[in-house]
């Protein structure tokens, strides 16, 4: 009897969650036995590794493919896009959130308007466009880092601004008018009390951005042709690609957990403010 | 960035630039803004970073210099000239703010957008690419054909890059004179006779700065080698398989006087149609290489009235919807649920729980949509082995569409736990312990109480959600590329989504089509802002505009 009135209140809630652990965990678990199986073929892997297990993978990862030149790109890539495009929004929010202005009505609605047309969109212009440039300045061209990079920051204001402008608008206000009275100027109140204390907001957006640009697939493949310049997005599909589709599956899924780490492991770290931050930034924004 | 400035609240601002009148004016303090506080690692900031910009834009000039484009070089000045304005001067302080991530998306994304909407009134796309000119000198090229007393030369094929992708060249080798010359698309240019190792029969084996490619390299690319006209004065110089090549005259040639092409063997004449932006003959024919011209409103009205055309944009136009409310309702309702399972006070070992769910949302998710797509594998995926069934996922249409939404649930469901979790911490327990102790069961408080509640918080992700899944191109193109295909069309698939329709015409394999797929750009723009406009204004997220 006690056991049936425990099941009816806690016991099902841990049944439903163990059911979704399971869909969770499954493809991962998958994957993890894909990476370890000796063979390393797609036909030969199983849910669990029953074959034995081995790291070869990991190491033909690097001896047959360009993966640690991948992984510094899109760690390069991901790295400078995220950070300077939440700054870049940061001191627009700033403005919008702080000061009034002529045009200010418009701009924020421009911004919403324009958040609504992706960039990847538009990747045909991008394509001709990017040609000339090509031309004209070889080094942030086609089959670099820094022109995919000048891309993304082209995508910056429009995707952030409106969330940033929600955390700015939640500060008080009464803040920074009495920094202004002591003679704070409006760039020492940006930087010394707006930014510390949206600081850990900014961490998480720069997580988003940095999962969504290492993400980022379309824009890079048009980009990114040659073996070096390639993002792990780029390289990783091209593994998989034709008559290497069954064989290559085991490296794949090898660079696949290793992909993963770093992202795995800042988001358990950064989770809580994952959850406040979006929801907050959301409501108000 | 950091400009050591007065604050907004000085006593001589712009007219115009008063902060609105949402309070009542205060005292302000009486200093002017020329005793404003100027700190050195301010200035210091302002000049380092102005210099990296005069640095970048003389960099940036000398190529522009060098190809002689004016307008570029002019916008690059004005640009440059404004940057250092607007951080030298003291006014104009909101634009010190909105200006450094404005340039970024005029440049890269509004450009871009307003180049696309003119490319949509064109006929841009292979075989319409360049100006009515460039369409002339590829007509008369392309139909160079060989005559009796043609010069024969000694053929190799040559590049500068990697003899898999590099540019080719050929090197001629004049069997007469025994001079070798290289050649491409801009012409022959004679080489120096020490730079060449030419091999008895004339066929250069060796060229300085250039590798020369091997049988197997050569006739993997046979159909580029036969593609390549190297224009010379008198008509062309092509390849006749790998080893030989002739100079031979164009056929075809351009009448100013009627405005047409006409061939010389044949006679028959293929007239300019201004309008179509090709040649066309009196039977209706058309040379493959036209120009690009203004077609109007031609791309948008075939999406309506093509029926080969219309028809599949449709389907693909329900199944977007389709797709976009399933998977983000799918997710919802997913994340909500286990949300509300583990949201319960006896509920012990959440923490453990919730890191193990979230995990498919840290995962790199390009990489786990190719893990899926071989899961779904028909011969050896885990799927059908894991069930025992035999199925071809991607075969069918039905299967496959349900495919790519379990997939899309998978990955988008903890992101939904994450933000519903939050938003039922923040809903007070009062409020559910009020209605149970007015005697409403469980189903009525979670209708009347906390469904709304959440809805209010999560409306505004589900907005989003939905129009990034609307032009969710990932996940289509890295697991079913669309397919499958029915028989008599194959640019359009039963999973493709409108972007990756697009996507297709513009890149994929049967030529591409730029402004036909630009005009599709448009379609999807106007569907995304028209649901968003509608949703966002019901959800009142715009008040914060008018604040």
């Amino acid at each position: 009897m006690r056991r049936n009135r425990w099941f009816a209140q806690v016991g099902w809630r841990h049944l439903v969650a163990v059911l979704g652990v399971l869909f969770s965990l499954f493809p991962i678990v998958f994957v993890l036995s894909a990476a370890l199986n000796p063979l390393g073929t797609l036909s030969t892997t199983e849910l669990v590794p029953t074959g034995g297990v081995s790291l070869g993978n990991f190491g033909g990862l690097f001896e047959r493919t360009a993966f640690g030149r991948w992984f510094l790109n899109s760690l390069l890539i991901a790295g400078v896009a995220s950070f300077a495009s939440v700054f870049l929004s940061a001191l627009a929010a700033y403005a919008f959130s702080r000061m009034r202005f002529r045009g200010r009505r418009v701009g924020l609605l421009s911004l919403l308007l324009i958040q609504m047309f992706p960039q990847f969109l538009a990747i045909v212009a991008i394509y001709l466009i990017f040609g000339t440039i090509t031309d004209l300045w070889p080094s942030i061209g086609f089959n670099t880092p820094w022109g995919l990079l000048l891309l993304y920051l082209g995508g910056a204001l429009g995707v952030n601004t409106w969330l940033m402008k929600g955390f700015f608008d939640t500060l008080p206000r009464e803040l920074d008018e009495s920094a202004t009275m002591d003679g704070a100027s409006h760039a020492q109140v940006f930087f010394r009390i707006m930014l510390p204390l949206v600081a850990p907001i900014l961490a998480v957006a720069g997580l988003l951005a940095f999962i969504g640009t290492i993400n980022e697939f379309l824009m890079a493949n048009v980009f990114l042709t040659s073996t070096d310049s390639k993002t792990l997005a780029v390289g990783m599909y091209g593994l998989l690609e034709g008559n290497e589709r069954n064989n290559n599956f085991g490296i794949f899924a090898a660079g696949t957990l290793l992909t993963a780490i770093p992202t795995v492991l800042v988001f358990q770290f950064l989770q809580r403010y994952i959850v406040s931050g979006l929801t907050s930034g959301a409501v108000k924004g | 960035m950091s400009t050591p400035l007065s604050g907004p609240g000085s006593a001589t601002q712009a007219p115009g630039r008063e902060p609105a009148g949402s309070r009542p004016p205060r005292s302000r303090p009486s200093r002017t803004r020329d005793d404003a506080p100027i700190s050195l690692t301010g200035l210091a900031g302002k000049v380092l970073l102005l210099g990296l910009t005069a640095g970048v834009a003389v960099w940036a000039a000398f190529p522009l210099i060098a190809a002689g484009m004016w307008p570029g070089l002019a916008l690059l000045a004005a640009c440059t000239a404004g940057l250092f304005y607007l951080y030298l001067t003291r006014r104009h302080i909101p634009a010190k703010y909105l200006v450094p991530g404005t340039l970024f998306l005029i440049a890269f994304q509004v450009f871009p957008v307003l180049y696309t909407a003119s490319t949509a009134f064109t006929n841009f796309g292979d075989g319409h690419r360049g100006s009515k000119d460039d369409a002339i000198v590829a007509i008369g090229s392309s139909s160079v054909t060989q005559v009796p007393g043609s010069a024969e030369y000694a053929l190799s094929i040559a590049t500068k890059g990697d003899p898999a992708t590099g540019a080719l060249v050929f090197l001629v080798t004049d069997p007469g004179t025994g001079a070798v010359s290289v050649g491409d698309t801009d012409g022959l240019r004679r080489l120096d006779p020490a730079d060449v190792t030419v091999a008895t029969g004339g066929r250069v084996t060796a060229a300085d700065g250039y590798t020369v490619l091997t049988v197997g390299q050569a006739s993997s690319r046979s159909k580029e080698i036969t593609d390549l006209v190297v224009p010379t004065p008198g008509g062309a110089v092509r390849s006749s398989g790998l080893s030989r090549a002739y100079e031979g005259k164009a056929v075809r040639a351009y009448d100013a006087g009627c405005d047409c092409v006409r061939d010389a063997e044949t006679g028959q004449t293929w007239t300019a149609d201004a309008e179509a932006g090709a040649f066309v003959a009196a039977d209706g024919e058309r040379l493959a290489q036209g120009w690009k011209v203004n077609v109007g409103l031609t791309n948008f009205t075939r999406v309506l009235t093509d029926e080969n055309i219309s028809g599949p944009f449709l389907s693909s136009l329900i199944w977007n919807f389709a797709f976009a409310i399933g998977s983000t309702g799918g997710t919802f309702l997913l994340g909500m649920l286990i949300a509300l399972v583990l949201h319960s006070p006896r509920m012990r070992g959440t923490n453990f729980y919730r890191v193990l769910l979230v995990l498919p949302y840290a995962m790199p998710s390009f990489a786990m949509l190719l893990a899926w797509r071989d899961m779904f594998n028909a011969d050896f995926g885990l799927i059908n082995s894991l069930f025992g069934v035999n199925v071809d996922w991607f075969g069918q249409a039905w299967t496959a569409r349900f495919a790519v939404i379990l997939v899309q649930l998978w990955l988008g469901y903890p992101y939904m736990f994450l933000v519903a979790t939050g938003a039922l911490q923040a809903i007070p327990r009062e409020l559910t312990e009020a209605t149970s102790v007015d005697g409403a069961s469980p189903w009525q408080s979670f209708r009347a109480v906390t469904l709304p509640l959440l809805l209010v918080a999560l409306s505004p992700l589900l907005i989003s959600s939905f129009a990034f899944n609307f032009n969710n191109f990932n996940a289509i193109y890295l697991t079913t590329e669309g397919a499958p295909f029915p028989a008599d069309n194959p640019a359009n698939g039963a999973t493709d989504l409108l972007i990756t329709y697009t996507y297709r015409l513009a890149f994929g394999g049967q030529g591409a089509q730029f402004g036909f797929a630009a005009a599709i750009s448009l379609f999807i723009f106007a569907i995304v802002a028209v649901v968003s406009a509608v949703s966002f204004r019901r959800t009142r997220q715009q008040e914060e505009v008018y604040a």
